[in-house]
């Protein structure tokens, strides 16, 4: 174990977090008057958590590079937030939330921290109602619940296909309150470059103020990161264009380990890439696959044909279509959690079974809920021998009332009536289930430093269900993180003001403008892009959704060698002291050029495959995914040691007491 | 296709703006507007130059970061769509573009297309929340049942992606309908209405003081709206509005 202790609270797995909050250190209302909190990012976990300290009486800085927080990436999650309710009565609690979350983790993750997780899950939804957020209602007036991937009960809550949009905008009003009241104050289009160590303690952050280019010292008792994840590492991804491992990366260079960095979550429902102009991928909800069903045709002689333009997916009679994940996973079908779906995709159309032009991509078809709803819509309206015409048209507007957003951006982009003829989808990185080290307070390797949200990889393990990013992003930031960081300010209340004169800082400082005017200078021949392109087509070919040991040693060459001449040829325009995007963008990249090795390398020590992880040695007869739970039921936590090749691998054991461990089904 | 492209560059708050032309080929009728401004600067790089400054951030229409006033028009000649869900196959070979920031003086210009838009932030922070603690004691949400039309209303009220293509569409650059459209929302929910008539008040105040100008009904803020906003908000804010100043 080393150097990690989890610190997870003793006692029965259900009294474990009343226990820890009961037995915690409190700061005294007075005393936190006198106590600073950075927070890096503002999207649901940091904005969230940003509102409660400031709440609590903390003085709080936010910090964002976007121009508002209510621009970060948790706004474009669609589908929901799982919440174990129990409102539909079919069965759910805290416990089957927790199991379902922990199986759909492959055994990935500490159990303490997902029953605290789906404990707290109700509260967030309260939390949300009462500050406006509009979910879905039903003609009673109560909330509306449907299932997600992976789930047998229906105890996801959202607002059409917008969740992630209402419930930042809920963190976000609730920061505002606290920006209005003076306890928060907001540094947008700031970015943060660097951390600052005093005495083994997180004391502050320098960071770059992107419109003047001022380089800005600042300081506090505890430095909380919730910068999101890093699947731009990809290039590809459905990140916004400026998500990025920056802060992450940085205290991890300083100190804080980095673990399962090769645990990444492909999404199922994309729109497949249509060419090289592409700058980044767009998803289709999860929500879609309970209604949508998937399917490629059975024969390889249609598959030709329907890419090169001969046939129409709409002419293949019912027989001749494999609609794979019902025929492979009876009791899930299209509803199997995202790696399985992801993977299932992948193989039908290595196989040669794909139906787009490049030959990545599957249908998913609503022809079958078209007709299932237009009867029970022709019934209800009491229409009488309907034409099938008819009730297709009935069934539309059903399902134009569910996903009607859905339909319509994927025919803006792609430029096809989803309507008339069936989506098509292709698996796309989405979501890091990697990330900072954390132990059951949130507090990484550094003292004082703290992650939360997809930036800590603690609730994830190797796959996440549908519906719990957000879950989680929330329960951090509005009922974990301000409560277990008191116990470490609980410390520092004589600590007083903190300097940004010290050495420390100086030291820093001075680091992050030696690398910003090394770009500026550097006089290279490629731009930026150009470098973050062939990253991610290492990332995606060699570390991507089926990996293997040969294609992964291949991968940590050539990243080194990619980052080697990032650094001799990159040409960056214009200077330091401006807004300067492509500066920004550098910065960025080199970081991606550092993890992408890590990332690599912790999918080659891994000889295994779980969830999201694919290692191709690792392979039941049948294809699915072959965990070793003898020898890799760890954390894998990475020390860095001056070059992400020789980081220095700390276990943290994953201990079930609660819990039976078996091989994930989905039949 | 080749595109003649007339951009406003400009190279920070301070300096003269004037608007510059490019020649640029190769464009993908299935590239997205922002993906044929990426090629341009990924041509102006190679050159040496400086590349033009835009925001932009998800790319998928919902983080209201993505701006531009194309050929007049806020987000271009789409309805119901963000700069970076048009498509260069709404455009055709040859064509000429006119890309500039959005325009209004409470949206400062801050480098080419990039405007500040803090004045909505300011907007929002003046009562533009309901003031609950985030304590994970509020009551059980079920306990507040709302009506599935109001809520769906408020739903479609904050919807608002926070652009301020309103703004931009707007002769007065006014900023009714981003402003209504908070205002609504919590107007026809229960959970804020005891603090309903100090929102309202403080939000149209600060609105004012940014410097948006007047509503006068003209509708080209419902019409550039990406989000289709209605301008039902407007009138119910008014109403809001009207109600907070006599009591």
């Amino acid at each position: 174990m080393g150097k990690l202790d989890s610190k997870i609270p003793k006692g029965p797995l259900a009294d474990k977090w009343t226990k820890h909050k009961n037995e915690i250190n409190l700061v005294n209302p007075a005393n936190k008057r006198n106590i600073d909190v950075i927070m890096v990012g503002t999207g649901l976990a940091g904005g969230s958590a940003a509102a409660t300290l400031a709440e609590l009486g903390y003085n709080v800085k936010t910090f964002c590079y976007q121009d508002s927080p209510r621009r970060a990436h948790s706004i474009a999650a669609q589908g929901g937030i799982n919440a174990a309710k129990n409102y539909q009565g079919d069965g759910d609690s805290n416990y089957r939330l927790f199991y379902d979350t922990i199986k759909g983790g492959d055994y990935r993750s500490r159990e303490a921290n997902v029953y605290r997780l789906a404990e707290v899950s109700a509260n967030i939804i309260d939390q949300c109602v009462a500050q406006g957020v509009p979910f879905a209602r039903e003609y009673g007036g109560l909330l509306d619940n449907r299932s997600f991937g992976g789930v047998l009960v229906s105890r996801t809550f959202y607002a059409k296909g917008q969740t992630g949009q209402q419930l930042l905008l809920g963190a976000y009003s609730a920061m505002n309150r606290q920006i209005n009241r003076g306890k928060i104050q907001s540094y947008t289009r700031h970015e943060m470059l660097d951390l600052v160590i005093v005495d083994g303690k997180a004391r502050g952050i320098i960071a770059r103020n992107l419109v003047t280019g001022e380089i800005e010292r600042h300081s506090a008792h505890a430095v909380v990161i919730a910068s999101g994840g890093y699947g731009n590492v990809f290039f590809l991804s459905t990140n916004a264009m400026g998500s990025n491992v920056t802060a992450s990366w940085k205290i991890h260079k300083k100190g804080a380990f980095f673990a399962n960095p090769c645990f990444t979550q492909i999404h199922p429902t994309c729109i497949p890439v249509s060419g090289e102009h592409q700058s980044k991928l767009t998803l289709m909800s999860e929500s879609l696959r309970n209604d949508g069903r998937i399917w490629v045709p059975k024969k390889l002689e249609d598959a030709k044909a329907i890419r090169e333009g001969r046939l129409k997916p709409t002419e293949l009679k019912e027989e001749d279509r494999d609609y794979y994940l019902e025929r492979r996973y009876p009791a899930f079908g299209n509803l199997v959690p995202r790696d399985v779906a992801s993977r299932a995709a992948k193989e039908r159309c290595d196989a040669g079974f794909g139906v787009n032009k490049t030959g990545e991509a599957v249908y998913l078809d609503f022809g079958s809920a078209f007709m299932r709803y237009g009867r029970e819509a022709a019934n209800t309206q009491h229409i009488e021998n309907a034409s099938e015409e008819q009730i297709k048209k009935l069934g539309q507007e059903v399902v134009e009332a569910k996903y009607g957003n859905l339909f319509q951006m994927y025919e803006k982009i792609v430029d096809q009536n989803p309507y008339e003829t069936p989506m098509m989808i292709y698996p796309a990185v989405h979501y890091t289930m990697g990330g900072i080290w954390v132990d059951y307070n949130l507090e990484t390797t550094i003292p004082g430093c703290f992650a939360t949200g997809e930036a800590n990889f603690s609730d994830h393990g190797a796959n996440r269900l549908g519906a719990s990013a957000l879950m989680q992003g929330l329960a951090d930031g509005y009922f974990v993180l301000p409560y277990t960081i008191g116990d470490y300010l609980s410390k520092d209340i004589r600590t007083g003001k903190i300097s940004t004169d010290s050495p420390e800082f100086e030291e820093a400082e001075n680091a992050v403008r030696a690398q910003l005017e090394k770009f500026v200078n550097n006089n290279g021949t490629k731009s930026v892009d150009h470098f973050h392109k062939r990253l991610g087509k290492i990332m995606w070919d060699k570390v991507g959704m089926s990996r293997n040991e040969v294609h992964l040693k291949e991968a940590i060459s050539e990243i080194k060698a990619l980052r080697q001449e990032f650094w001799q040829d990159v040409k960056v325009p214009g200077g330091t002291n401006e807004m300067n995007t492509e500066l920004e963008k550098a910065s960025r990249v080199a970081d991606f050029l550092e993890l992408g090795e890590l990332f690599a390398k912790d999918a080659l020590h891994r000889n295994e495959s779980c969830g999201g992880h694919f290692r191709e040695e690792y392979q039941t007869e049948e294809g699915e995914a072959l965990r070793d739970d003898e020898n890799f039921m760890y954390v894998a936590a990475w020390e860095y040691t001056g070059e992400p090749g020789d980081a220095v691998l700390h276990k943290e054991d994953l201990i079930y007491e609660n819990i039976e461990v078996k091989q994930r089904s989905y039949k | 296709m080749k595109l003649t492209l007339k951009i406003w560059r400009q190279k920070n708050a301070a300096a003269k703006g004037a608007i510059q032309t490019y020649q640029l080929g190769g464009v993908d009728p299935d590239m997205s507007f922002l993906e044929m401004l990426d090629v341009l600067n990924e041509d102006l790089v190679g050159k040496g130059e400086e590349p033009v400054v835009f925001d932009h951030d998800c790319r998928e229409g919902i983080c209201g970061s993505c701006s531009l006033q194309i050929n007049g028009e806020p987000h271009g000649p789409d309805r119901a769509i963000t700069t970076c869900q048009l498509h260069m196959r709404k455009f055709n070979d040859g064509d000429t573009i006119v890309i500039e920031p959005f325009r209004a003086k409470a949206f400062p210009v801050i480098k080419d297309l990039v405007v500040d838009r803090s004045s909505f932030e300011r907007i929002q922070q003046a009562g533009g929340y309901i003031s609950v603690n985030t304590s994970g004691n509020t009551q059980d949400a079920n306990s507040i049942p709302i009506p599935k039309e109001d809520a769906d209303l408020a739903f479609f009220a904050a919807t608002c992606i926070g652009c301020g293509a309103c703004v931009a569409a707007c002769k007065n650059a006014s900023a009714m309908l981003f402003t209504s459209a908070k205002v609504s929302q919590m107007a026809l929910l229960p959970q804020g209405k005891v603090e309903a008539t100090k929102r309202v008040l403080a939000m149209v105040e600060q609105m004012d003081a940014e410097g948006f100008g007047n509503c006068t009904n003209t509708g080209a803020c419902e019409t550039e709206c990406p989000k289709e906003i209605s301008l039902e908000n407007i009138a119910r804010m008014n109403r809001e509005y009207l109600k907070a100043s006599i009591k």
